[in-house]
């Protein structure tokens, strides 16, 4: 699946500033590190600071905190922020759902939707980076 | 048997008949279904198969010695589904006043280590889509999708 840019660069900010929650990092620091634009990052920031995610540092050497709580924020709640994933259900209807052939094909959307928004939604900042050292001393 | 945990009050140990009951109670407390004769099939397949494991966290409180705090139970299944050997958990319960404490995790460990001993290689268990709790717990735990999708049919 495709998230929107904004949304990816808010998960990668996020778990930056988590993976250590004394750390200050600026939005030119992230982006440098992820090869994204520093410009789009620094909106997403402000997004994700609104929703009390990250606290804005002020003053010289400014930059970002990670200011919640990773083992209670999932992937879901980062995501949301950004966009509104698979709600077929609730969300818009496309032409033709109304048929029988679009009825039974909402139910398979449905069907993927309701495993994305589980995944999403089960799985917590702390746990992503917990599951991603285990990984990396396996390999 | 198991190792003593040194945060909190518990200690780790096989289930006993005399804890039948107990967890019977506590099962019933934590999902809201009494299932009287499947913890009796189950305890009767403790004593028939050596690769079933039902462990309690037993309390440490001299005032409330019997006391169990939480439950897991599983076994080690071969070949069903063209699956290799691998532990599977039925259930697992917390009683409400001790979650968050650890516990879970510890339980955990324990039926990893059993199913390991018993010759799996991986564990698995099933958790009902919108369970958000159990699935984040078992995420916790470093469980991911595997390899198998459940399917179902309405046979009504
Ligand atoms: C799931 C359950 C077993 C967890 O037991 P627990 O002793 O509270 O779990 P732990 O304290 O060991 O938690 C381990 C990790 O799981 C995750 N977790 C546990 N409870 C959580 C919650 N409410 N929200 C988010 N994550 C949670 C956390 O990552 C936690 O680590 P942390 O304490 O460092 O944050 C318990 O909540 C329970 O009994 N739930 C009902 C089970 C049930 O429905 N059984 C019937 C069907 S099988």
């Amino acid at each position: 699946m495709k998230l929107q840019k904004a949304t990816q660069f808010g998960l990668y900010a996020v778990l930056e500033l988590a993976r250590d929650p004394s750390r200050q990092l600026s939005a030119i620091e992230i982006a440098d590190k992820y090869g994204i634009s520093s410009n789009h990052l620094a909106k997403v920031l402000r997004d994700l600071g609104r929703a009390g995610l990250v606290d804005a540092v002020r003053g010289a050497g400014g930059g970002y905190r990670f200011s919640s709580n990773s083992k209670r924020v999932t992937l879901m709640d980062v995501i949301n922020i950004f966009e509104d994933i698979g709600s077929e259900a609730s969300g818009t209807s496309d032409l033709g759902d109304g048929t029988d052939i679009g009825r039974a094909l909402l139910v398979i959307r449905n069907e993927i939707d309701e495993i994305t928004q589980a995944t999403f939604g089960s799985i917590t900042l702390d746990t992503l980076l917990k599951t991603m050292r285990w990984q990396r001393d396996v390999i | 048997m198991y190792s003593e945990d040194r945060k909190f009050d518990i200690k780790l140990r096989p289930a006993e008949v005399d804890d039948l009951q107990k967890i019977i109670d506590l099962d019933t407390l934590v999902s809201g279904i009494e299932k009287k004769t499947y913890w009796e099939d189950r305890f009767d397949r403790l004593k028939s198969a050596d690769s079933s494991h039902l462990i309690v966290a037993g309390s440490l409180d001299p005032k409330s010695p019997d006391e169990i705090l939480g439950f897991i139970v599983g076994e080690v299944r071969a070949w069903e589904f063209g699956s290799r050997p691998c532990g599977w958990i039925f259930a697992i319960g917390v009683s409400p006043d001790y979650r968050v404490r650890g516990i879970g995790e510890k339980l955990f460990d324990a039926i990893c280590e059993s199913c390991k001993k018993d010759g799996a290689n991986s564990i698995r268990t099933m958790i009902a889509r919108r369970d958000q709790l159990n699935m984040s717990f078992f995420r916790a735990q470093g469980m991911m999708g595997g390899p198998f999708i459940e399917l179902e049919k309405s046979l009504r």
